[in-house]
């Protein structure tokens, strides 16, 4: 078949992908800063359990930050939404082997597990 | 500065994409790929120290006080701050400007040797008060007064519901408590290893990448080559993002 001319076939050219603007990084920047300061004034004050809850969900909101505006992902197509999103629903799954710990202690072996 | 004026640097398409937005596509997706099978690894690891704390958390509480948090933040720091430099190195990428691009990921990689550095002074520490596992573990608690030395008082006291677990026969009590504080450093020197190990990479990508630059290479013509390592490196931040306060910032149960 004889080769059609094709806009962009075989000669590249600009894509659609988003240029970020410099305030929008600076502005993530700062408030990763916020919240890092918050991470270790949280952990001076004594929440009992309430401490590694606060902790994880400190940096759940970081590593968004840096996720979505950093790595760009906010800005990309829905398939690289979709996979960065898939290592993160993997380590859910991986934390729910946690439910072993938990439930061994409600039946008692008299030699221990 | 209008946006009109901004364009993204031409790009060369490969034969076997219809588009250079599919191209980048396939790029970034494949980058991910890998991404997920770090986030994989790196999260068997904190599972393991989650594990474990939850067994042990007076030992693990104890032998945390051992870190320097303020080293630990020092490093956070450096960290969140290459990650913003290596942003804004991409984006100059994109744009075609060689100079700045350069400009800025050579502080990235100044950021990356300012944490090793960081991180040799605490291991050194480390090495010298035999806090790294072996047969010459040692811990001497420095526990202010009204601290406890729980694990070891409780176990000792014989309190109930301690289960075998935590004191199998034959184990002396002060013996047993200096293994529990061992495991938290193996996980410390694992995880904080595997994270150096991975900031050491970076260095080479990027320095790699810096060098490519300065001799127009044609393989960093395309801004997608720094993009991709800038995400790796985005992902060495997100590891120490949650290793900071779950090792460093243990709290008291």
């Amino acid at each position: 078949m004889a080769s059609v001319p094709h806009d962009d076939h075989g000669h590249g050219g600009h894509g659609n992908h988003h240029i970020p603007k410099v305030s929008t990084y600076l502005a993530n920047y700062v408030f990763l800063m916020v919240m890092l300061v918050l991470t270790f004034a949280v952990a001076q004050v004594d929440l009992g359990a309430l401490n590694i809850v606060v902790a994880v969900l400190i940096s759940v909101i970081k590593t968004s930050a840096v996720v979505l505006i950093f790595m760009g992902v906010k800005y990309n197509s829905r398939l690289t939404w979709f996979w960065a999103s898939v290592g993160f629903i993997w380590l859910f799954a991986l934390f729910l082997t946690l439910g072993d710990y938990v439930t061994r202690q409600w039946v008692h072996l008299p030699i221990g597990w | 500065m209008s946006s009109a004026q901004l364009e993204v640097a031409p790009q060369r398409l490969a034969h076997q994409f219809e588009d250079i937005d599919q191209q980048n596509e396939c790029y970034i997706v494949g980058m991910w790929t890998f991404l997920v099978t770090e986030i994989m690894f790196f999260g068997a690891l904190f599972l393991a120290l989650t594990v474990y704390r939850s067994v042990y958390p007076n030992s693990f509480f104890e032998a945390h006080l051992a870190l320097n948090k303020w080293l630990g933040l020092l490093n956070t720091f450096i960290l969140l701050t290459s990650s913003f430099f290596v942003a804004m190195g991409v984006r100059a990428k994109m744009l075609g400007q060689n100079s700045a691009t350069q400009f800025w990921l050579g502080l990235t990689i100044l950021c990356a040797f300012g944490f090793l550095g960081v991180k040799y002074v605490e291991y050194s520490a480390e090495f010298r008060e035999h806090h790294f596992p072996g047969p010459n573990f040692h811990f001497v608690a420095t526990q202010p007064p009204g601290g406890d030395l729980s694990a070891n008082s409780q176990v000792a006291s014989g309190q109930p519901n301690i289960s075998s677990r935590d004191f199998p026969a034959g184990y002396h009590p002060q013996q047993l408590e200096l293994h529990k504080r061992q495991l938290f450093f193996s996980l410390y020197f694992v995880m904080t290893g595997l994270h150096g190990l991975h900031v050491i990479i970076g260095i080479l990508v990027l320095g790699s990448i810096w060098f490519l630059i300065r001799y127009k290479h044609p393989s960093v013509d395309d801004y997608m080559t720094l993009e991709l390592a800038g995400l790796y490196w985005h992902f060495v931040d997100i590891v120490w993002i949650f290793l900071y306060p779950l090792v460093y910032l243990i709290g008291r149960q």
